[in-house]
């Protein structure tokens, strides 16, 4: 017997909603396997992960806080594959949004400066984030530059320039010699939605952009010019669609949405900028944009999934004593897996036996 | 032309029995019945046509003889015996041999590693191309193994095909619609070819829906109609008319002029247009200049990749011109302006590739209605997208160019060709616009959908359209343009009033010489190339 991967005559809309679900299924099996080998009994593992946030209301409300950032750049991410355009660089976005917003916060500290200050936060982190998606999207239009490699390099620039700030310039001078800004004042701070909650307004505004993004890409030329650019592009140069016009505008909003998403999350649950505070926002939303099958709501539901996947790996830190680095591992995985069984929505498996085989080896 | 030295034929049939039976073959796709108890006998020494429109079920037939499609019932049986084909190598080993509609070549390899590259790796490489070259020789095919693909015309890279078919020493050559891409004069070449391999013994299958060349060229003829067996007849006793009746049951709209069509003013002027290409493949455009005139229909003849798509890209506004003033469309110098706005000034275009280029195949007819309307239509109001318009226009457009489809919003990729190109064609005839340029209208299309597009193209012409046609069916510019000019190499020819374009001079200015030297034919086929 041998496995031939064949082409579908239509894809199967089936397998394209099955295939998420299909992708947690094996990923949980595989990670059975893993707890089984580190010596965890995986039943119970896998419980701590996946059921023990849910019953809580504490957890639940971390989990919404997490998912935050997770679906809005998760968001800004979908515009960008469905044009084919690979920005992986959101985690560098995302920070420099964080940057860019929190310098108004810095420089007005204790002023009492009026509640401007958080909208104008909100703005400069947006811009800050799309100016810096900007760089690997111009290289690509004028350079041919792959978009892969210099928007992944650039986090690495964007995380060192905000530790040289938080180290240096921006330090808080009675932090201890801590690396962070001092606490931002209650006008730079996004309000929370629930008294001594962390619950914060940004996950409101996550939920309006979730049905804004869903009439763009639903309901406009826009968004319709966007997934012929990634469908078919010499059918989207015939529409009169310009491809490279549509790089930078994909590139600047999703770089918008990370931005945003970055001065939220400093503004908000962090309250200060520090190195490190963000786990990984900006990667692990690739995985919930591919989840969520690049649909604005599915990207919600992928966003809520994997906030509960950091929450269990917390909760299996404490209780399993396992590392923290295994929800790491657990993502990537379900990446790995949701790819894969993306490639049965236009292929399909057959079974060829060897006698054929063998046939087609012969002259 | 050579003396054939004596190439090994096939080892001698009894004459009375066939060499390859198909009996009561049936293939299900789902629900679709695609060959439904179709019966074939070929006979040794025949060439043998099949016959039939898009989708008659005439590939599935081939594929299931070549080993490529296993039949859902029905079996098949080479020289008496019930075989069953496990793959395309059984089929070879069988002597069995076949040259596809589209070529399987890697452009950047040679000739002969293409050739290589098909067969046993036991054979050392100079012995094949050894070989390449005597059969080529022997069977007045030239082709040098040592060129490139990319450098070769289509008609050469054909004759690598066939040339690596008879490496095989095939008993059963089949060849899929082979003078769809040859100029006149080598499809005369082919002919000469194909008889000479039959009167060595070899039995080819000669698939074709174009009704004169099956009568000049095969004994026997089976057609076949919607997954049927309509009939084997002697094509030479039939006429074209009938065999056209059984084709597709019933008679074929013949294509009428509107009487009364006056060509007026000039509404698409290209001037001086010189363009470089833009893939090293790619053909460079010299100092075109035409003119087409608002209720005409001009032709642009000539073997592909002479810089037809160079050309379309350029008018369209896929690419730019260097100067404005190189393309007018209704006295407006567009050369630099977009797709987008080139359609806003009335101006429609269809290009050759329905999938991909004309359609995003993936996509809903709804939204690939949308692909070309969102400039100028009702379906878009404000950047916003109005569904019931779009799928509106998709039932206008199906009805008023019979679209056949299965669901009421299918994706393009579901359409067999000829539905999908009507839908296309039909999309930009509905717009009514000023300039309409087409690339290959009813290329791959059936006889039915053909009729309809050619039909539609000229009522457009006749309510004033300017309509420019690229095409290489001669027939097709022959019964639909008003003049005919040729591309060679990225140059134009003078048009010719389509009274005075004889197949002989059109089918020599696609070979590359002069109106001038009509009556001195040189070696066309090599010049083609390059």
């Amino acid at each position: 017997m041998q496995l031939v991967l064949e082409r579908r005559a239509e894809r199967s809309a089936l397998i394209a909603i099955a295939s998420p679900v299909l992708a947690i299924a094996l990923t949980m099996v595989t990670m059975s396997v893993l707890f089984a080998l580190l010596g965890k009994n995986p039943v119970a593992a896998l419980g701590v992960y996946f059921l023990d946030p849910l019953t809580d209301a504490y957890s639940l409300q971390e989990i919404a806080v997490k998912a935050t950032p997770l679906v809005m750049i998760g968001i800004g991410l979908s515009f960008c594959y469905l044009a084919n355009i690979w920005n992986i660089g959101a985690e560098g976005q995302f920070t420099i949004g964080a940057v860019t917003g929190s310098w108004l916060a810095v420089h007005t500290q204790g002023t009492d400066a009026g509640p401007w200050v958080l909208p104008a936060m909100l703005v400069l982190g947006a811009l800050g984030g799309a100016l810096y998606a900007m760089i690997p999207a111009i290289c690509k239009v004028r350079f041919g530059a792959s978009e892969i490699l210099t928007s992944l390099m650039l986090v690495y620039v964007a995380d060192l320039f905000m530790d040289y700030l938080v180290r240096g310039p921006w330090r808080d001078p009675h932090g201890l010699n801590f690396p962070t800004t001092a606490e931002f004042d209650p006008v730079a701070t996004v309000p929370t939605l629930i008294e001594g909650s962390r619950l914060h307004a940004g996950a409101v505004a996550t939920l309006v952009l979730v049905a804004l993004a869903a009439v763009l890409l639903g309901r406009t030329v826009k968004g319709f010019e966007i997934r012929v650019v990634g469908a078919a592009p010499r059918a989207a140069a015939f529409a009169g669609f310009n491809a490279n016009r549509l790089v930078l505008f994909a590139c600047a909003l999703s770089g918008a949405l990370a931005g945003l998403a970055g001065i939220i999350e400093v503004a908000g649950p962090v309250g200060h900028l520090q190195p490190g505070f963000s786990p990984g926002y900006g990667f692990t939303a690739i995985i919930v944009a591919f989840l969520g099958r690049l649909n604005p709501f599915g990207i919600l539901i992928a966003g809520l999934f994997l906030a509960l996947t950091f929450i269990g790996g917390e909760g299996a830190q404490i209780s399993l004593k396992v590392p923290l680095d295994l929800t790491k591992v657990f993502q990537g995985m379900l990446l790995f897996y949701v790819l894969a069984c993306d490639s049965l929505i236009v292929h399909r498996i057959r079974f060829v036996s060897m006698s054929r085989k063998a046939a087609h080896g012969t002259g | 032309m050579h003396d054939p030295s004596p190439v090994t034929g096939p080892a001698q049939e009894p004459l009375g029995r066939p060499l390859l039976q198909a009996i009561d073959i049936s293939k299900r796709y789902g629900t679709f019945l695609a060959n439904d108890a179709v019966s074939v006998d070929l006979m040794p020494r025949e060439i043998h046509a099949l016959l039939g429109e898009n989708g008659a079920g005439k590939s599935t037939l081939v594929k299931v003889m070549y080993g490529l499609v296993q039949p859902t019932a029905g079996e098949l049986r080479w020289q008496g015996e019930k075989v069953e084909l496990a793959g395309p190598a059984h089929a070879r080993a069988l002597g069995i041999a076949m040259v596809f509609q589209h070529f399987s070549l890697f452009e950047n390899l040679t000739v002969a590693e293409n050739v290589a590259l098909g067969l046993a790796r036991t054979e050392p490489f100079a012995a094949i191309s050894a070989r390449l070259a005597e059969v080529s020789r022997a069977y007045g095919l030239p082709i040098d193994p040592a060129r490139e693909v990319w450098r070769l015309s289509v008609g050469e890279r054909q004759r690598i095909e066939i040339v690596r078919a008879l490496m095989q020493n095939p008993k059963l050559l089949i060849l899929d619609e082979p003078t769809a891409v040859l100029t006149p004069q080598e499809v005369d070449q082919l002919f000469v070819v194909l008889k000479r391999l039959r009167d060595e013994g070899r039995t080819i299958l000669y698939i074709s829906h174009k009704l004169d060349e099956v009568k000049r060229l095969c004994d026997t003829a089976t057609i076949l109609r919607a997954g049927r067996k309509v009939a084997t007849c002697d094509p030479r006793r039939e006429t074209a008319a009938s065999l056209a009746r059984m084709m597709v049951g019933g008679d074929v709209g013949e294509v009428r002029a509107a009487s009364g069509r006056s060509a007026t003013v000039p509404r698409l002027v290209v001037t001086g247009l010189t363009l470089a290409p833009d893939d090293p493949h790619g053909a460079r455009l010299d100092a075109i200049s035409l003119e087409v005139r608002g209720g005409e229909i001009l032709g642009i003849a000539g073997v592909a990749g002479n810089g037809q798509d160079e050309l379309f890209a350029a008018l369209s506004g896929e690419r730019s011109a260097p100067e404005a003033g190189n393309v007018v469309i209704d006295g407006e110098a567009v050369g630099h302006l977009s797709v987008t706005g080139r359609r806003r000034l009335g101006a429609a275009f269809v290009p050759e590739e329905r999938l991909g280029h004309a359609t995003v195949p993936r996509m809903r007819l709804s939204e690939n209605a949308l692909l070309t309307g969102h400039a100028a239509s009702a379906m878009v109001r404000h950047g916003f997208v109005d569904k019931p318009a779009m799928l509106a226009t998709v039932e206008r457009i199906s009805a008023a160019f019979d679209v056949r489809k299965a669901k009421r919003d299918p994706e393009a990729v579901s359409l067999s060709g000829g539905n999908l190109q009507k839908f296309v064609v039909g999309r930009e005839i509905l717009r009514e616009p000023g300039v309409l340029v087409v690339s290959q209208p009813t290329w791959g299309v059936d006889a039915g959908a053909a009729a309809i597009i050619r039909q539609a193209l000229l009522d457009l012409a006749s309510r004033g359209s300017a309509v420019l046609v690229i095409s290489q069916d001669l027939d097709e510019l022959m019964e639909i343009a008003d003049r005919i000019a040729v591309m060679f190499h990225g140059t134009l020819s003078e048009p010719l009033d389509v009274a005075n374009a004889t197949r002989e001079k059109l089918g020599l200015l696609m070979g590359g010489s002069c109106a001038g030297e009509v009556s001195a034919p040189p070696e066309t086929s090599h010049a083609a190339g390059a």
